[in-house]
C-alpha cells in the first residue's frame, strides 16, 4: 500500500514510473504512481553532493 | 623552525561551535547546540547569499508541510581535519507525506534558536511531490565533502 491523493492504494493496481538524474551537484531519483492518466503519488530523493565552502583568508601587516 | 601566517584550524571548527564572539552583540540563548531547521523554497523565490534569516516569502506550502520546515538532526559536533573545519547534519532531511505541487528547488538551513538566522542555502533540480515523501540526503561528513566547510 502507498499513500496517494486518493488515500492508501495497492501499488499493484497502479502504473509505476521511475526516473533519475545526476550531475556534479546532486543525485536525484523519483518514483511516480499513476492511476490511468492521473498521477496520484510522487516521491523524490535528492542526495546533495556539492558542499558549501567558505575559504578563509587573513591579512598581513603592511 | 619558522613561523607561518595562517588562520588556525581550531578556530575554523570553533566558529562552527560558537566558541568565539568577536563582536559585542552576541547573545547566546544557551550553552547547548542550537536547534536548526530546514525550509523548502519555490523555484521562483530569491534565497541566496544575501538571505539573512528564514522567511515565509517564497516558502513552499501544501498538504503535510508545516511552515518553517523540519528540524535538522544535529547529533555530531563540528570538527576539523587537515586545515578544514566542517559540519554536516547527521541525518537526512525528510518531508513525509506532503503534496507540493508548485516547483521548488532550494532548502534553507537556519538557526531557529538564534532568531531564525540563515546558515546556508542549497539548490537542486526543480521538483514537485504528490502525496509522497521528499528526502534530502547529506554528503559524507569529512573535510572534502561535508555540507558546510570552512577551508
Amino acid at each position: 500500500m502507498i499513500t496517494t491523493t486518493k488515500g492508501n492504494m495497492d501499488e499493484a493496481l497502479l502504473d509505476k514510473r521511475e526516473g533519475q538524474f545526476e550531475d556534479d551537484n546532486e543525485s536525484t531519483a523519483w518514483v511516480e504512481y499513476w492511476d490511468g492518466d492521473e498521477m496520484v503519488h510522487r516521491s523524490v530523493h535528492v542526495h546533495l553532493k556539492k558542499p558549501m565552502i567558505s575559504t578563509s583568508e587573513i591579512g598581513g601587516f603592511s | 623552525m619558522s613561523n607561518t601566517q595562517a588562520m588556525c584550524t581550531s578556530f575554523k571548527g570553533e566558529i562552527l561551535s560558537g566558541i568565539h564572539a568577536l563582536g559585542t552583540t552576541v547573545i547566546r540563548a544557551g550553552t547547548g547546540a542550537d536547534t536548526l531547521k530546514a525550509a523548502l523554497y519555490l523555484a521562483s523565490a530569491t534565497i541566496n547569499a544575501a538571505t539573512t534569516a528564514y522567511t515565509v516569502s517564497g516558502e513552499v506550502s501544501g498538504a503535510g508541510y508545516s511552515a518553517g520546515g523540519v528540524t535538522v538532526t544535529n547529533a555530531t559536533d563540528p570538527t576539523t581535519s587537515g586545515t578544514t573545519g566542517y559540519w554536516t547534519p547527521s541525518a537526512s532531511l525528510t518531508y513525509t507525506t506532503v503534496t507540493l505541487t508548485t516547483a521548488f528547488d532550494c532548502v534553507l538551513i537556519y538557526n531557529s534558536t538564534q532568531s531564525n538566522k540563515a546558515i546556508s542555502a542549497h539548490t537542486f533540480g526543480s521538483q514537485t511531490v504528490t502525496a509522497g515523501t521528499f528526502t534530502l540526503t547529506m554528503p559524507v561528513s569529512d573535510a572534502t565533502n561535508a555540507l558546510i566547510r570552512i577551508a
